[in-house]
C-alpha cells in the first residue's frame, strides 16, 4: 500500500488516547519520571479531545476536604449506594482521597472556577459538583500534558497494543496508523497507559439520519479503552453495567445544575409528581437496603441513578409522558436563567441549538426530559472497565498486585474509562486515576519489571498487514459491481456500524426494547454479533478515513461482545433503570453481591467468567 | 447539529481540519474550502466553529428533529480570555447574548516547571502521595488518608 513504518522505540511510558485521563498520566509521568521518555498517542488533537473536547460546566467530583466539607469515605458510600453495592472501593477510595490536589491544580493552571463569596469555598452545585467556567477545561489540561511528553502523536489511532514475544502476558507497546498520512506506527513501550475512552453508538441510538451523531456521548468515543484490553486478554469488570441517562429531550442537554443548583424538578405529562409512586414497588425488587421509601427522609441515602430511571421509563409505559423539567419558575430569576443556558454552551452546544430551533423558551415553556440509548463507560454513573490493582495501603489481596490501576496484563495500567468499578470519577477522577497509573507506572520500570522486552518483526508485520486489509478488500472487489455501497463482497463501516447497533438495541437492552433483555435474546444476540464478526473480516474502507472508521467498529464490536457476555452471565436485574434481565427481574443479593470479571483468550476468542469478592471497606455511617 | 462551511468566507486554511475530534472537517480537493464529510457523526461540539479565524463554520440544528431558522454563533478570544454567545431563536423572539471567562491566567505560562523542582525522594516514591501532596489537598502538612487514619477497618469480602 505505500504507507511508511515509522518506529518510536524505547518510550518508558506509552499513553493511548490523552483525554481527561491521559493528559493526567503524562502529566504525572514527567513528574516521577524526569529521566523517562513519555509519549502520547491520541486519534485526533490533544487540544481537543476525548468526551471534555467541548468543555464542562461542573467538576462532577471534588470532595472539598480543604473547606472541611467532605471525606473520601463518604464520597464511596454514595457511589456505592448509587451503583447498588457494585464498586471497587478501594480504588473510588484512592481516586476521592486524591482527587482534590488535581482540581486544586487546574485551578492553579487558569481553570476558572466559580466561587461562593460568602464562605470562600467553590461554588456547588450539589455535595459533590462545583461549578466552573469550563468551555477551556480541555486545551488547559492538554497544555501540561504537552509540556511534560517527550512528543504526542496526533491522528495516530492505536489499533492494538503490542505484546512482549519473551514473556507471557506483558505489553510492549501499541501499533496504529495516522488518519491523515496513512502511515503505519510502532510504539516500543516498557509501558503502556490506556486512557482511550468508552462506547458511545454500540446501542441504536435515538437520533436518526443525519442525526445520528447526536448522541450522549461523544461520537469519537468508540470503545477503544475496550477494544485495545481485552484484544490484549486484560480481565474485565462491570462491563454489564451500561448506563441510561435522563437528559433534555434530542439535544442531550445536561440536566445535573438543573437539578442541584437550579432547583428545577420533573413532571409527567399531567403535572404530577410521578417519581416517588413507583418507588415502593421498586423497593420489593431492589430491596430496602437501597431503596428505603419509608426511612428516606432520615437516612438520606440517595437514590440511584437507575432507579430514578425506572421511575421515568414506567411513567411514560404508563401512558403518562411526557415527561417535563419544569424550568418555568427557576427561570423567572435572570440569574438562573442565564446560568441554564451557559450549562449548554460550556458543555453541550447542541442543546442550545435545539432550543433556538424550536423556539423552547425555557423560561415560558417547561422542556421534555427523555431517557437516553445504554452508554458502556466507566466514569460517570456506571463502573466498566478493566480489572485493575489497588493501592498498597487500602485493596485486600484479591484487589492487590503490586502497582496501582494495573491490569491483569503486566505493564498495562488503566486510567478514566478504562478502569472499572470506579464510577463516579469524572473529568477529575479521571485525571487523577491517569496521575495514579503513571506514578506506579514509572515504580514499575524502576522495580525493573520491564527488561528484555522483545517485540518480534513478525508481529509488527502481522498487525500491519490486518491493520491496513479494508483497504485492500476495498480496492480488489469494489470495481466488480457498477458503483454505489451496495457490494455482495464487503459491507462498509457505517453499515456494519447500523447493524451493530440494531442488534445491540433489540437483543442487549436498547431503548427499542425499554431496555428489556433475557437469556434467549442474549444468546440470539451473541450469534448474531458472531456472525457480524465473521463479515468484520471482510469490512471495506474506500479511503484513510473509513479505516479510521473500520477500527472503530472493531473496538466497538469487541466491547458489546465483551456486554453481552457479562450480562448474560449476571442473572439477576441489579441496575433496573439500566437495564432489566426479564427473565431475573429482582436484584438477587443472595447469589449476586459479587463482581463480575471476564477474560477473553486472546488466541482462541473464547471467554471466561468469575466472580470477583466484594469488599466493603468503608462501613455505613 | 451538523456543522457545514459557507463557500466565501472560507480560505481552506486547515484549522478546522487540525482541531475536529471526529475527523469530519475535511477539505475538499476541488474547491480548495474545507466541509463536513460525515454529518451524521458530529457531535455539535464547535470545535471547528470556534478554531474558524473567518467564521465561515456554522451549524444548522439535526434534520431529524431542528426546523431552519435560529442560530448559535460563537467568538472565542484567547487573548482576552473569554467565549462570546450569541442565540437567536425561529421566532425572532429572543436573542441573547452571552458571555463567559475561560481562563483566569495567560496561556500556557502557569504549568509547574519540573525541571526546576527536586526529583522526588525515595520516600515519596514509597507513598501513595502524587506531585505536591498531600500540600495540595488540604493545604497543610497533614499525612494522606489511609483506612487507618479515617479509622475504617477492612471488611471481609463478600463471596458467592
Amino acid at each position: 500500500m505505500g504507507y511508511k513504518t515509522i518506529i518510536e522505540d524505547n518510550i518508558d511510558i506509552l499513553v493511548v488516547g490523552a483525554g481527561l485521563g491521559g493528559t493526567g498520566a503524562a502529566f504525572e509521568a514527567r513528574y516521577w519520571g524526569k529521566d523517562k521518555k513519555i509519549v502520547i498517542a491520541e486519534k485526533a488533537n490533544i487540544d481537543r479531545s476525548g468526551a471534555v473536547a467541548q468543555g464542562l460546566y461542573a467538576i462532577n467530583c471534588y470532595m472539598g476536604t480543604r473547606f472541611g466539607e467532605n471525606n473520601p469515605e463518604d464520597h464511596v458510600r454514595y457511589a456505592r449506594m448509587d451503583l447498588m453495592g457494585m464498586v471497587r472501593e478501594d480504588l473510588a477510595f484512592d481516586m476521592a482521597r486524591h482527587v482534590d490536589s488535581s482540581v486544586h491544580l487546574f485551578e492553579e493552571w487558569g481553570l476558572p472556577l466559580m466561587k461562593d463569596p460568602k464562605k470562600g469555598t467553590y461554588m456547588r452545585e450539589g455535595r459533590w459538583q462545583i461549578m466552573i467556567h469550563g468551555e477551556s477545561y480541555k486545551p488547559i489540561v492538554a497544555e501540561a500534558a504537552k509540556k511534560s511528553a517527550d512528543k504526542v502523536f496526533n491522528r495516530v489511532c492505536v489499533t492494538h497494543l503490542l505484546m512482549d514475544d519473551s514473556k507471557e502476558n506483558r505489553v510492549a507497546g501499541a501499533v496504529g496508523f495516522n488518519v491523515r498520512t496513512g502511515n503505519y506506527h510502532v510504539f516500543k513501550s516498557k509501558t503502556v497507559i490506556c486512557g482511550a475512552g468508552g462506547a458511545s453508538n454500540i446501542f441504536k441510538p435515538r437520533s436518526v439520519g443525519e442525526g445520528a451523531g447526536r448522541v450522549w456521548y461523544a461520537p469519537w468515543s468508540s470503545g477503544s479503552a475496550y477494544g485495545l484490553m481485552i484484544e490484549a486478554g486484560a480481565k474485565m469488570t462491570q462491563m454489564e453495567n451500561r448506563i441510561v441517562l435522563a437528559r433534555f429531550k434530542d439535544g442531550y442537554g445536561p440536566v445535573g445544575a438543573y437539578f442541584l443548583h437550579l432547583k428545577t424538578y420533573t413532571q409527567n405529562g399531567l403535572g404530577e409528581e410521578y417519581e416517588s409512586k413507583w418507588f415502593p414497588a421498586l423497593a420489593e425488587m431492589v430491596g430496602k437496603e437501597y431503596l428505603d421509601t419509608e426511612g428516606q427522609h432520615l437516612s438520606h441515602k440517595p437514590i440511584p441513578t437507575c432507579l430514578r430511571n425506572h421511575a421515568f421509563i414506567s411513567e411514560v409505559n404508563a401512558g403518562r409522558g411526557p415527561i417535563h423539567m419544569v424550568t418555568m419558575e427557576a427561570f423567572q430569576d435572570p440569574h438562573l436563567e442565564e446560568i441554564g443556558w451557559h450549562n449548554f454552551l460550556g458543555m453541550t452546544v447542541g442543546q442550545a441549538v435545539l432550543w433556538a430551533a424550536t423556539d423552547v423558551d425555557p423560561k415560558y415553556e417547561n422542556p421534555e426530559l427523555t431517557t437516553s440509548e445504554p452508554y458502556v463507560m466507566g466514569s460517570h454513573a456506571t463502573g466498566c472497565g478493566a480489572w485493575c490493582s489497588g493501592p498498597e495501603d487500602v485493596s485486600p489481596p484479591e484487589y492487590y498486585w503490586g502497582y496501582n490501576r494495573m491490569t491483569t496484563v503486566e505493564g498495562l495500567f488503566g486510567a478514566g474509562d478504562a478502569v472499572g468499578g470506579t464510577p463516579h470519577a469524572f473529568s477529575s477522577g479521571s485525571f487523577t486515576e491517569g496521575r495514579l497509573a503513571a506514578k506506579a507506572a514509572c515504580k514499575y520500570i524502576d522495580d525493573g519489571k520491564a527488561e528484555g522486552i522483545r517485540v518480534s518483526d513478525e508481529q509488527i508485520a502481522n498487525l500491519k498487514k490486518k491493520i491496513y486489509k479494508p483497504l485492500e478488500t476495498y480496492r480488489v472487489y469494489s470495481n466488480e459491481v457498477v458503483g454505489g455501497s451496495v457490494n455482495p463482497n464487503f459491507i462498509n463501516p457505517r453499515q456494519g456500524l447500523d447493524r451493530l447497533q440494531k442488534l445491540m438495541d433489540e437483543y442487549c437492552g436498547g431503548f427499542g426494547v425499554n431496555y428489556m433483555t433475557n437469556e434467549k435474546l442474549l444468546q440470539i444476540g451473541l450469534k448474531k454479533l458472531k456472525s457480524l464478526e465473521e463479515d468484520m473480516e471482510k469490512i471495506a474502507a474506500s479511503d484513510i478515513h473509513e479505516l479510521l472508521r473500520a477500527w472503530e467498529l472493531h473496538h466497538r464490536v469487541r466491547t458489546s461482545e465483551s456486554v453481552f457476555q457479562h450480562t448474560l452471565f449476571r442473572k439477576e436485574t441489579r441496575w433496573p433503570g439500566y437495564y432489566y434481565r426479564g427473565d431475573a427481574m429482582k436484584l438477587d443479593d443472595k447469589n449476586w453481591h459479587v463482581l463480575t470479571v471476564s477474560q477473553r483468550d486472546r488466541k482462541t476468542g473464547e471467554y471466561t467468567m468469575e466472580k470477583a469478592p466484594l469488599y466493603h471497606l468503608v462501613s455505613d455511617k | 447539529m451538523p456543522t457545514f462551511v459557507y463557500m466565501t468566507r472560507c480560505d481552506g486554511c486547515g484549522q478546522c481540519v487540525d482541531i475536529c475530534p471526529s475527523d469530519i472537517m475535511h477539505i475538499d480537493k476541488t474547491l480548495r474550502r474545507a466541509y463536513n464529510i460525515e454529518p451524521n457523526m458530529c457531535w455539535e461540539c464547535y470545535s471547528c466553529v470556534k478554531a474558524c479565524p473567518h467564521h465561515a463554520i456554522d451549524v444548522r440544528g439535526y434534520a431529524d428533529f431542528a426546523p431552519l431558522g435560529h442560530s448559535v454563533r460563537v467568538h472565542r478570544d484567547e487573548e482576552k480570555g473569554t467565549i462570546a454567545w450569541r442565540i437567536k431563536f425561529r421566532n425572532g423572539k429572543k436573542d441573547m447574548e452571552l458571555l463567559a471567562p475561560i481562563t483566569t491566567k495567560p496561556w500556557g505560562t502557569a504549568f509547574p516547571k519540573f525541571a526546576e523542582i527536586p526529583a522526588p525522594s525515595q520516600a515519596m516514591r514509597d507513598s501513595e502521595l502524587l506531585f505536591n501532596e498531600p500540600k495540595y489537598i488540604r493545604l497543610d502538612d497533614g499525612d494522606l488518608r489511609s483506612l487507618k487514619t479515617a479509622g475504617l477497618k477492612l471488611k471481609e469480602g463478600v463471596y458467592y
